[in-house]
């Protein structure tokens, strides 16, 4: 009979290690750390035997050297004489590019087809449904090469624009919807179009600083001011009357069928619509999933009793529903944004020059300096990841539920 | 009416009118019709849009479906006999159906090979995922694997049975020692299943033709058994790793809890094709020279880890939503880590886990067409390859991507149905 | 920390000296068949046909180093690779040789660690556009759209071209042959650019070859062959000789059909003789058997032949001899005797 005591101390045995829960985690990791340098270290020297045996090197002197390819696009100066770490550089922000796109439309689509899905109508409810479960249950990669497939053998290629009665026309004379891509007419900023460009932005200042007066004349005064007619005027009556008065500086450049290709105006490379359309359509799917969850968690009870303090159904949802659901909707969201911006790494099944396509692709393949590229090109996706997954922190805590 | 009343007595109904039908606007369908499609000028315009998107969508497709080809043997043909109408050249579905299928260096002579397994895994899982099967069934589930590697790769039976025999060694030894103590179990286990495994290989090496089928080398595999392959092997071997790397990362052990941070995060940062590419070009110099890894086991290996992290961060978060109390229920039984864990902790965990793993396993399942981008010949690479390519098959490319939207439409529909039902099966708390 | 740095040191060290370096020969031999890279499939130089069986000229290499060795044909494994693929697969020795139209460059035998055996294929970058353009030189393609297959030297040669000529381009990177073929047919390029042979590979594999010329510029030289690992030197021999073996046995008149009958005594010309293996031990040196030259002309036939049979005039690839042809004849095939 005895009660509880302390476990015996002093006599340290072996046995203890594995029997005594007080050193046996020690054990544990001990043995875990032991074969994690046994699998590395042996990993390790294999690649090192291997390098030796090919006559073969560590070594990122490469990304110095001319990289002597092309990139049709490039958001930066870049020639076949720069180097490949230039060459990396407009890769990233080729992917960077397309991500944002993507998370932009993704967003929009999302969002409306995730309010659709909740709508009264009930055709545009199973229309939407479709479209969800279609898209989410067949891989991006199919979407990707699908809508390349549109423009490949679909629409109509610069060639068949050319002579008398040519098989297709531009739109309105201003657009051309070619199998290579979209070609839009592109803003010339002449003498004085930094004046309208400022104007433009001060109304944009304007529209809000507006906005925030009239909040507070509602909430100071009582005093309800409309703000969305004002608004509209705000956004365009300055910057058109700016436009004119300085005498129309801001020209546009159409496209013009020009020798093999359009020429002028703004091109969008087939390769970068797939991609951006694709990603966008398919992330979307699962971003309208997330809004209908969110506005769904929102319980009806906060809808009631928002209607019974007299609020407008427009109101609920800006003030009381909208507010709660961002809650649940924005930390999955921001992992689809994640997802998104990983899947662009697809681009190099239709040939957009993103990271993966110019590290990864024609820089490893000129080189043959495939560890050093690859584990470059890990590197960078992991860098975003990290970020988003700070910035999605930072979020969470900041509209996390405070408890009292 | 008033000259009525005036001349009559007055009259006083005594029995209820019959319940009269509601006006023609307030019944059936038409009050079904106005307030499920035409509720509002906003509604209505949405309707009509619906309608018409729908109907150009039949008119397209109707007669595109309906003038439909099955039996050419090239697109010129095919062309030929429609025509100029519209109409899909389904033949090339017809013609090249093997090779959609099994990939274009299968020998046609074994096809029944990978279907059998196909069948038979269809048989396997069933225990799996109808609960109420019966249990004996089980049995047959533990054997597939390596009658399913039997019947795909070929070469002796005595390979796959030889490992079979290691793991009921390794069984056996967990059995024996597991009343000392767990840790003392699993080491035990799994030093008899090596030793057996390796003794073992001398067995089928000295006897490769007993019980032997035609060996095909796995680079013949393709099409989209291909695709099944890895997603049935990478879901089913990355479940115990990511089971492994969740308990992992909740465990108290720095160390431990350390590698399975870094590997999960770092998994989980970089896209799959990144580790595609490491499969392709740069895990083969980690390996000795003549270990003589193909890609298709390389490939596999990358894929497991990839969805084993996803696997873990959704049994992670199952591990977290369990309440605190059942912890602390275990640990007051005086049940040791390994005993909670097995016998009250995870069967709850993955309970919770299971819409997540499901989800997780269907993101698999679509992410194996990725392998097509390093040229393996899977359904897309097929497609994209081979068939595109072929001088009677150039630029036939809805009847083609629409029978690979279709499939895995299909395969990965049915999945996320299958979880909704199980989700159902599983809810025990009575909300 | 340094603890561990040592252990795994320790670790390293004591596990790499189990590394050995066996000789490529030894593991073919032992293996039973030789791991050949070819690439993913370009018709006439190698692509499965309808059987799934390799065929083409590149695969007759494969097939007659293959034969040489370990006296079958057939013993061949054929891994297909891409352009990115192809260098790693031969440099962490998941194939024995790389026989897949590569182009033999300085950096990549020297910077790279491979060695180029020889050159079975000499050929220079062309470009292809379809008759309705109307172009007749490269030099007019200025603004025009170029698919080109990526991990090649073609693309370094395409900017140096038309830098130096001083007119613009669209470039459209592609992985695979496959998938050039069809944005060039619907005309998503204008111009499609490779080696001069591969583009007639890709058009005779279209429904109407005619519709599409080669242009007159050749832009680049592009010496192709076989190549394999640095440092084993006795492996780079065999192979090296069994490509001589099929040059030699076409200017000296050996083929397939006459190779048994020549082989079965000593003739005349004591090349031949040497070549057969009925004189003299030439085999031996390569710790080869005697006759391994003729179970190499015996696969697939001397060079000419594999030519005329993959891609020669009579097949629909259609290629001349050109710079193909032996010395003898103007080419610049010339194999260094056998003595």
């Amino acid at each position: 009979m005895s009660t509880i005591s302390d476990p015996p101390s002093g006599s340290f045995q072996l046995s203890m290690l594995i029997n005594d829960t007080r050193y046996r985690s020690y054990t544990f990791q001990f043995i875990a750390l032991i074969l994690l340098i046994l699998a590395f270290g042996y990993l390790g020297s294999n690649l090192l035997a291997n390098l030796k045996a090919a006559g073969l090197n560590i070594s990122y002197q490469f990304l110095g050297e001319p990289a002597g390819y092309d990139i049709n696009q490039t958001l930066i100066p870049y020639t076949s004489q720069s180097t490949h770490w230039q060459a990396s550089l407009v890769g990233v922000l080729n992917t960077l590019l397309v991500a944002f796109l993507g998370c932009l439309m993704a967003t929009v689509i999302g969002v409306v087809v995730g309010v659709l899905r909740l709508s009264d109508n009930w055709l545009v409810r199973q229309l939407m449904s479709i479209y969800v479960e279609i898209f989410r249950n067949v891989p991006v990669l199919i979407w990707i090469l699908i809508i390349m497939a549109v423009f490949i053998a679909v629409l109509p290629q610069p060639r068949d624009f050319r002579g008398e009665d040519a098989e297709a026309s531009m739109v309105l004379g201003m657009f051309a919807f070619t199998g290579r891509g979209f070609y839009t007419p592109a803003p010339i900023f002449g003498v004085g179009s930094g004046f309208v460009v400022a104007v433009f932005l001060a109304s944009i200042a304007g529209i809000f600083a507006f906005r925030n007066y009239a909040k507070k004349a509602l909430y100071e005064r009582g005093r309800l001011i409309p703000t969305f007619w004002p608004s509209v005027a705000i956004f365009f009556i300055p910057s058109i009357l700016a436009y004119f008065i300085l005498g129309r500086p801001i020209s546009l450049e159409y496209p013009e069928l020009k020798g093999f290709n359009f020429q002028g105006g703004i091109f969008m490379r087939n390769s970068l619509i797939a991609l951006w359309f694709a990603l966008s359509i398919y992330t979307a799917a699962f971003i309208a999933e997330n809004v209908r969850a969110g506005i769904l968690a929102v319980s009806k009870g906060q809808t009631e009793a928002a209607a019974s303090l007299g609020l407008r159904p427009g109101r609920i949802m800006n003030l009381v529903v909208l507010p709660q659901a961002l809650r649940v909707i924005i930390p999955p969201l921001i992992s689809q944004y994640l997802n998104l911006t990983k899947n662009s790494s697809l681009a190099i099944a239709v040939g957009y020059m993103d990271l993966t396509g110019t590290l990864g692709g024609i820089t490893l393949n000129q080189t043959g300096r495939a560890i050093e590229a690859i584990f470059l090109l890990m590197l960078f996706y992991l860098a975003i990841s990290l970020a988003i997954s700070a910035i999605m922190n930072v979020y969470n805590n900041a509209v996390k539920l405070k408890e009292r | 009416m008033s000259d009525t009343h005036a001349q009559t007595v007055a009259f006083v109904r005594e029995t209820m009118l019959p319940e009269q039908p509601p006006p023609a606007s307030e019944a059936g369908v038409i009050k079904w019709m106005r307030e499920n499609l035409f509720k509002g000028w906003f509604n209505s315009i949405l309707t009509i849009l619906s309608l018409y998107f729908i109907f150009k969508i039949v008119t397209g497709a109707y007669p595109w479906f309906a003038n439909g080809i099955w039996t050419t043997s090239s697109l010129a043909e095919c062309r030929e006999i429609l025509d100029g109408a519209t109409g899909a050249c389904f033949s090339v579905l017809t013609e090249r159906w093997n090779q959609l299928l099994f990939g274009f260096t299968y020998p046609p002579e074994a096809y029944w090979r990978p279907t059998l397994a196909f069948v038979l895994l269809i048989v396997a899982i069933a225990p799996v995922l109808y609960p109420k099967a019966p249990r004996q069934m089980l049995f047959f589930t533990g054997i597939y694997p390596f009658l399913a590697y039997w019947l795909i790769w070929g070469g002796t039976l005595l390979t796959p049975l030889m490992v079979l025999l290691g793991f009921v060694a390794g069984y056996f030894a967990f059995k024996q020692f597991e009343r000392q103590s767990f840790a003392m179990g699993l080491v035990a286990g799994v030093i008899a299943a090596i030793v057996v495994i390796w003794a073992g290989g001398v067995v089928p090496a000295s006897m490769p033709d007993v019980l032997a089928i035609q060996a095909i080398p796995s680079r013949d595999l393709g099409g989209f058994m291909l695709n099944m392959i890895l997603g049935t092997v990478c879901v089913s071997l990355s479940l115990p790793l990511g089971i492994l790397l969740a308990l992992g990362r909740q465990s108290s052990m720095p160390i431990i809890k350390w590698i399975c941070v870094i590997f999960i995060e770092f998994i989980r940062g970089v896209p799959l094709i990144t580790l595609l590419f490491v499969a392709n070009v740069v895990l083969a110099y980690f390996f000795p020279p003549d270990a003589n890894i193909d890609l298709v086991l390389r490939v596999i290996i990358m894929i497991t880890m990839f969805s084993a992290a996803y696997i873990a961060e959704v049994i992670r978060g199952g591990l977290a939503a369990l309440p605190r109390g059942q912890y602390e229920a275990a640990d007051s039984l005086g049940l040791d880590y390994a005993q909670s864990m097995r016998l009250i902790i995870l069967p709850q965990a993955l309970k919770i886990s299971i819409p997540g793993i499901v989800n997780v396993a269907v993101g698999l399942f679509k992410d194996t067409t990725l392998v097509s981008v390093i040229s393996m010949f899977d359904l897309v690479g097929m497609i994209r390859g081979p068939i595109l390519a072929s001088t009677e098959w150039n630029g036939v490319y809805w009847e083609l991507w629409g029978f690979a939207v279709f499939v895995f439409f299909i395969v990965c529909f049915s999945i996320s149905k299958y979880s909704q039902w199980l989700e159902r099966q599983l809810a025990t708390d009575h909300r | 920390m340094k603890k561990l740095a040592i252990l795994g040191a320790m670790t390293a060290a004591g596990l790499s000296a189990g590394v050995a370096s066996a000789a490529t020969l030894d593991d073919v031999k032992a293996r039973g068949k030789l791991n050949c890279g070819v690439t993913t499939g370009l018709v006439g130089f190698a692509a499965p046909n309808a059987n799934g069986e390799w065929e083409g000229f590149d695969v007759g290499v494969c097939r007659a180093v293959a034969a040489a060795v370990l006296g079958d044909p057939t013993a061949v494994e054929f891994v297909p690779t891409t352009g990115k693929t192809r260098f790693t697969a031969l440099a962490s020795g998941e194939i024995d040789m790389l026989a897949r139209n590569t182009t033999w460059t300085f950096s990549r035998d020297v910077d790279l660690g491979f060695e180029f055996v020889g050159i079975n294929y000499y050929d220079g970058q062309g470009f292809m556009v379809p008759k309705e353009l109307g172009v007749s030189s490269a030099k007019e393609l200025d603004g025009a759209t170029v698919c080109i297959q990526t991990g090649t030297t073609t693309e370094l040669n395409l900017a140096d071209f038309f830098r130096a000529n001083n007119i613009s381009y669209e470039p459209v990177p592609i992985e695979t042959n496959a998938e050039a073929q069809p944005l060039y047919l619907e005309g998503a390029c204008d111009v499609y650019t490779t080696d001069a042979s591969g583009l007639a590979a890709t058009r005779a594999a279209f429904e109407n070859p005619g519709d599409h010329v080669v242009l007159p510029e050749i832009i680049s030289k592009e010496p192709l062959g076989p190549l394999v690992r640095h440092g084993d030197n006795q492996w780079g021999d065999i192979v090296r000789w069994s490509l001589n073996a099929l040059i030699a046995a076409e200017e000296l008149g050996v083929t397939s059909a006459n190779v048994a009958e020549m082989s079965a005594a000593a003739g005349s010309n004591p090349e031949i003789n040497r070549l057969l293996g009925t004189e003299g031990t030439l085999g031996e040196m390569l710790g080869l058997e005697a006759d391994w030259a003729v179970k190499a002309i015996s696969a697939g036939g001397n060079y000419g032949e594999l030519f005329e049979k993959n891609i020669g005039e009579n097949t629909p690839i259609g290629l001349a001899r050109g710079l193909n042809a032996q010395w003898t004849e103007g080419g610049l095939l010339y194999s260094p005797p056998f003595r």
